[in-house]
């Protein structure tokens, strides 16, 4: 293997195992325990990603899933692309093909590069200037030319799949007495005192082996141990414990109300080849009695000119490569900081055999131990530093460095490299305690802001709260785990604080530093980047301010900073400090903005979990669905039913297969399944008073054995719902709903029983799925019914319309209605659901000696357009009144309350000008007009017109023969025989108002 | 290297040997009271077994199950008997509550074995640890986007009850769910 930076000891991958990939198409090898990151380190391979706005030329900033650079898009084959993830996380197998982002044609050649060129026009809030600068820039052609195709090229990183994805993904709901999130040295050891204590505990981490910061550190000893044996040794322990769930690569991304965390599990993206055994990933939707957060620090770059150069990295990173991956990132280092933990970095790097070309410390007299360790290593510090600038086109070849004393820069020096290492010093992460709504703290001895007030059942240990230094670290996690495990309640064994005992933990002076570098000149071209990943740079936030921002809220949706798929989890505080300064003010007082889910992108598929194709809702199916599925029947969702739309015979289009069943329906019969619609049994020696306080006509002296049509209405008088509704008993109704309405009704008549009428006694039971409901409509209906039921006397004389009989039907029980929704002679017989497919063939087997027909949904708004009957939610639309629909006359006038009836005397409700359902002719009787067209009083139709209204419903009707249409106008029922006009693209349409009732309007066909 | 990825996989919750099994029950009496205490009393004297006022509680007699649902409703289960509904209204005083057979309306499904909890909790956000959620709860709870009656029977049985319409998506969801979990 030719992979020259690695080491040839040490780390945690293993030497014996490579791993075979490819990036952009090259192959090259690394080892098990390698990310894409550390394995293109290994190569040398520092250029791997263009930037978002400018298309620079980026490598790794940060070896974790902080990285803002190194995206990669992964090609597992079948659709599985997945693009935007940081290589830092990505795991190697065997065979991977892996692929930079964001250019074009290719990464060492990259048109958009051009946009640098340009930047003094993408500046900050450039989107918003082409909206509001001169003339010239807001025209429509600039728009579409140039600026628009330019944001959107720029817009979004790396591309989406453009397949369906294959992969399965799961979810968990699950609960525990604590979550620990982050299983480095703090979260180890609380999970370790909430295990001890007996808890259940569920401890996650992002990466793909737990122990955090432990992983990079080979010179550090626990409790007498190497701190690899005692990770090992402890997380042994805890695999012991059968009350400790372990989630490696498992992301918290969102803390919600009430405990809720939301986890991302990735179960195979580490794994070759293809498991489809296993769902690709999963969300554990954790609702924990306690939450210890022990999210750690994240290091902060330095804002300089030219900071983004492949080559320029946080200095932990680097440190994390060599110890964990056995990766040099380089080959001669400047290590440019604030903060003693570079110095850490620069003996590792130094021992391992890379050149320390020089430390250059901002701070004017660095002091401790890692300093003097330093010093005698032999290491040149140049104190009082600052970086001006670096060179290098495909990675960093220079550093321009100089000394800073006050406003002025001197002793510039160019020293050659391969790397520069810079810190800024630590900002801990508290993305997640930002989430859950905790109060944020300024902590102004350290600079830094950490976790004050909890407003969640949580703490927060280790480095996230500010705490460096392995010991305290432990001992802080220790006890925010007893802390959590006592909280949680319940008997637990009193376990006392435990010190860790460390050797080798290197203790840190004060340092750190966040905003842009000193540098000379005014910087006009200067690009110091702060977000990398949103191509802001500290000249973007200062313009900002200079264009009157002052809120870090506006500046960061002006800039964008902050704003990418990272989070800002390396530019918030640089960015906030610029501000400030800018400003003039002081770091707390311009403050922090909220943090926001996720905490690191979330795949789609996560968040759908089994929710897609036949499982995206449940589909439900009435017990006759077979028998239409087995006759040809073109099916319609409706809510989420399945409902037969309708049968075509072979040969016939849909208008053919409607129109036949419309005119066999009303020259014999057709069977239609209207079991999907909603029933509730509304019983109680109150149920009368019920029914009369809920609907707007009266119920009392509605006979046992009858029927009633109701309107619905909500508390504003407009009409929700309507059905039919029998009186089975003095006390017992058969309520019927529509068929999307059915639970919204059950809920109002619940929610006005419980909250309005308490007083009544009245029960309420769904039976929507109890009844299969086969409606026979006809004027052969009771003929075809006749042979099969014995118990009823079904005569015109002994069962008028709008009865309702209790009897039996082959059999079996049965309630039938004498109803009609056709116009004709009708029945529609319910029965108990699974003897719904035997009834509905034995009636069918009757009908055919009629050569009746099974008609769908669609011959039923036809049926029913003809006679002018509404249906809810296609001829109103939730501001249609009982008397806007023409049915004023079912209101009841004596009734001292009703829902909705004081809506009703609203002046709006009852002034002219309502819109009111009418009949429409259009004057071309084979012109079926558009449901949803406008309405207008001229043929011609200037910018601005009035329009009357809309037409509903629209239908070839084969028994009126000619289009006919119904139509909401305003003032309708006083314009019958007007001619309107619907405006269409190819003109307007003249139609002609009339009665909304087409057919037999004299009713007399319900009679037979 | 070696030893903590064998330590991992050991913690994995996938690399537990577990079982469940899920299946459809056989057509069931259902009955649902809803009423007064009187009318629970009553009824409870002729289906044999008492519909106790203890909130989310079943009490299990035999085959026969009276399951609380809310404070005025039981959902009465019975192994299939004609006329069953029938004498139970007769003995329900109507003044005080109302007896439907919604025998047809739901179907019942078992979820047997040491995995049923958490195949369940692939859809069902309650929290069914065996403290939380013993033996004789039973609930109104959702199944991903259906909603459903949860009964623990045995440890390691639960009873789910839903309407008919919704069973093909609650079955394929709790089939689903026991592929993820690796069954």
């Amino acid at each position: 293997m030719n992979a020259p930076f690695r080491t040839p000891t040490g780390g945690r991958v293993d030497r014996g195992a490579t791993r075979r990939f490819s990036f952009d198409g090259r192959s090259y090898d690394g080892l098990a325990g390698d990310t894409l990151a550390s394995a293109l380190l290994s190569h040398g391979v520092h250029l791997v990603g263009r930037s978002f706005k400018y298309h620079r030329p980026r490598g790794f900033l940060a070896a974790g899933s902080e990285e803002p650079n190194a995206l990669t898009s992964v090609n597992r084959g079948g659709g599985r692309v997945t693009p935007n993830l940081r290589m830092t996380q990505v795991e190697l197998y065997d065979g991977m093909e892996a692929r930079s982002q964001n250019h074009w044609p290719s990464l060492a050649f990259d048109v958009g590069a051009v946009n640098g060129l340009m930047s003094p026009i993408f500046a900050a809030g450039f989107y918003y200037k082409t909206f509001m600068g001169p003339k010239f820039m807001r025209g429509p052609g600039l728009w579409a030319k140039l600026f628009e195709p330019a944001i959107r090229r720029a817009a979004g990183l790396g591309v989406a799949a453009d397949e369906g994805d294959p992969d399965v993904y799961a979810n968990r709901f699950v609960h525990c007495d604590v979550l620990v999130v982050g299983a480095g040295p703090a979260g180890i050891a609380a999970a370790l005192a909430a295990g001890r204590a007996g808890k259940q505990i569920i401890l996650c981490d992002e990466g793909a082996e737990l122990g955090g910061a432990l992983l990079a550190e080979p010179k550090l000893e626990i409790e007498g141990r190497p701190a690899a044996a005692w990770l090992a040794a402890t997380l042994r322990d805890l695999a012991a414990m059968p009350n400790v769930t372990a989630l490696p690569r498992t992301q918290a991304f969102g803390y919600y109300g009430h405990n809720l965390v939301a986890l991302a599990e990735r179960l195979t993206d580490h794994l070759p080849g293809v498991d489809t055994t296993v769902p690709r990933e999963r969300m554990w939707q954790v609702r924990a009695a306690e939450v210890v957060l022990a999210t750690g620090a994240i290091e902060r770059p330095l804002v300089f000119p030219g900071n983004d150069r492949p080559g320029v990295m946080l200095a932990e990173a680097g440190r994390v490569f060599l110890n964990r991956y056995g990766v040099k990132a380089g080959s001669r280092a400047v290590v440019a900081t604030a903060h003693d933990s570079a110095y850490r970095v620069a003996l590792d790097l130094q021992a391992a055999g890379v050149t320390i070309a020089a430390i250059v410390d901002l701070r004017e007299r660095p002091t401790g131990p890692l300093v003097e360790q330093a010093r005698g290593a032999g290491l040149r510090i140049v104190t009082g530093g600052t970086v001006m600038g670096t060179k290098g086109h495909w990675r960093v070849s220079e550093a321009t460095v100089a000394h800073v004393s006050g406003d002025h820069v001197t002793d510039l020096q160019r020293i050659p490299c391969d790397l520069l290492l810079m810190s800024g010093g630590w900002t801990p992460s508290i993305h997640l305690f930002s989430q859950s709504r905790g109060v944020i703290a300024y902590d102004t001895a350290t600079e830094m802001f950490i976790p004050g007030k909890a407003v969640q059942a949580q703490r927060s240990a280790g480095s996230c709260r500010g705490l460096f230094g392995f010991a305290d670290v432990l001992a802080d996690g220790y006890a925010a785990g007893l802390d959590a495990a006592g909280a949680a309640g319940g008997d637990a064994p009193a376990l006392g604080d435990k010190a860790f005992a460390v050797r080798g933990d290197d203790a840190y002076g004060p340092g750190g530093f966040s905003g842009a570098l000193p540098i000379s000149g005014d910087g006009a071209r200067a690009k110091a980047f702060v977000d990398f990943q949103n191509d802001v740079t500290a000249k973007d936030i200062k313009l900002a301010t200079r264009e009157g921002f002052r809120s870090i809220e506006h500046i960061k949706r002006y800039t964008t900073t902050g704003m990418a798929t990272d989070q800002g989890k390396t530019s918030n505080l640089n960015a906030l400090a610029i501000a400030a300064k800018a400003l003039n003010e002081p770091v707390p007082a311009v403050g922090l903005t909220t943090f926001r889910q996720p905490f690191t992108p979330v795949t789609f598929g996560t968040f759908a979990g089994m929710s897609r194709g036949q499982m995206f809702d449940p589909v439900r199916q009435t017990p006759i669905h077979d028998w239409a599925a087995a006759h040809g029947a073109e099916f319609e969702d409706v809510s989420l039913w399945k409902r037969a739309h309708y049968f075509p015979e072979p040969g016939e289009d849909m208008h053919a297969a409607v129109d036949r069943e419309c005119r066999r329906t009303r020259e014999s019969a057709g069977l239609f399944d209207a079991s999907t619609l909603g029933k509730i049994e509304v019983a109680g020696p109150d149920a009368a008073e019920f029914l009369n306080r809920l609907y707007p006509n009266s119920w009392t002296k509605l006979g046992v054995g009858r029927c009633r049509y109701g309107l619905m209405l909500n508390e504003a008088g407009f009409i929700m719902d309507d059905g039919v509704v029998g009186r089975l008993a003095p006390d017992r109704f058969h309520v019927t709903t529509t068929t999307g309405g059915a639970p919204r009704v059950l809920n109002h008549m619940e929610d006005y029983l419980q909250t309005e009428f308490p007083d009544l006694k009245v029960w309420l039971t769904s039976t929507t799925d109890q009844w299969a409901v086969i409606a026979v409509q006809g004027p052969r209906a009771r003929d075809i019914l006749l042979p099969l039921i014995d118990d009823v006397d079904m005569s015109a004389a002994a069962m008028p319309h709008m009865a309702i009989r209790l009897g039996h039907i082959c059999g079996v029980p049965m309630r039938l209605f004498r109803v009609s929704f056709t116009g004709e002679l009708g029945f529609e017989v319910n029965v108990p659901a699974d003897y719904g497919r035997a009834v509905w063939e034995a009636i069918w087997s009757e009908g055919r000696a009629y050569d009746a027909v099974a008609y769908g949904t669609e011959a039923m708004h036809v049926l029913r357009a003809e006679k002018g009957y509404i249906i809810v939610g296609q001829d109103t639309d939730g501001t249609m009144t009982p008397d806007d629909v023409g049915l004023g006359g079912m209101v009841a006038k004596q009734k001292p309350d009703f829902v909705g009836m004081r809506s009703l005397t609203r002046p709006f409700l009852t002034g002219e000008g309502r819109k009111q359902l009418v009949g429409l002719l259009p004057d071309d009787d084979a012109i079926v007009l558009d449901e949803g067209a406008q309405i207008v009083d001229r043929a011609e139709v200037p910018n601005g017109t009035h329009a009357l209204g809309h037409v509903t419903s629209s239908y070839r009707s084969g028994v009126v023969g000619r289009s006919i249409a119904l139509a909401v106008v305003e003032r309708g029922r006083s314009r019958m025989g007007e001619t309107l006009f619907i405006p269409m693209p190819g003109g307007s349409i003249p139609a002609k108002i009339v009665s909304p009732v087409f057919y037999d309007p004299q009713g007399e066909r319900l009679n037979g | 290297m070696a030893e903590a990825s064998t330590v991992l996989r050991r913690l994995s919750p996938l690399a537990t040997q577990n079982t469940v099994s899920i299946g459809f029950l056989p057509p069931m009496t259902r009955i649902t009271l809803r009423g007064e205490p009187d009318a629970a009393r009553r009824v409870g004297e002729v289906f044999r077994a008492e519909l106790s006022p203890d909130p989310l509680r079943a009490n299990a007699a035999g085959a026969r199950a009276a399951l609380w649902l809310g404070p005025d409703e039981w959902l009465l289960l019975a192994p299939e008997q004609a006329g069953l509904a029938a004498s139970i209204e007769a003995a329900c005083d109507r003044e005080h509550g109302c007896v439907i057979d919604v025998s047809h309306r739901q179907v019942g499904i078992e979820v047997r074995g040491t995995a049923g909890a958490t195949v369940l909790n692939a859809g069902c956000p309650l929290n069914l640890d065996l403290k939380a959620f013993p033996v004789g709860m039973c609930t109104r709870t959702v199944l991903a986007k259906a909603d459903i009656v949860l009964w623990r029977r045995e440890p390691e049985l639960f009873h789910v009850e839903c309407w008919r319409s919704f069973a093909p998506y609650v079955l394929g969801v709790l089939k689903q769910a026991s592929r993820d979990c690796g069954f």
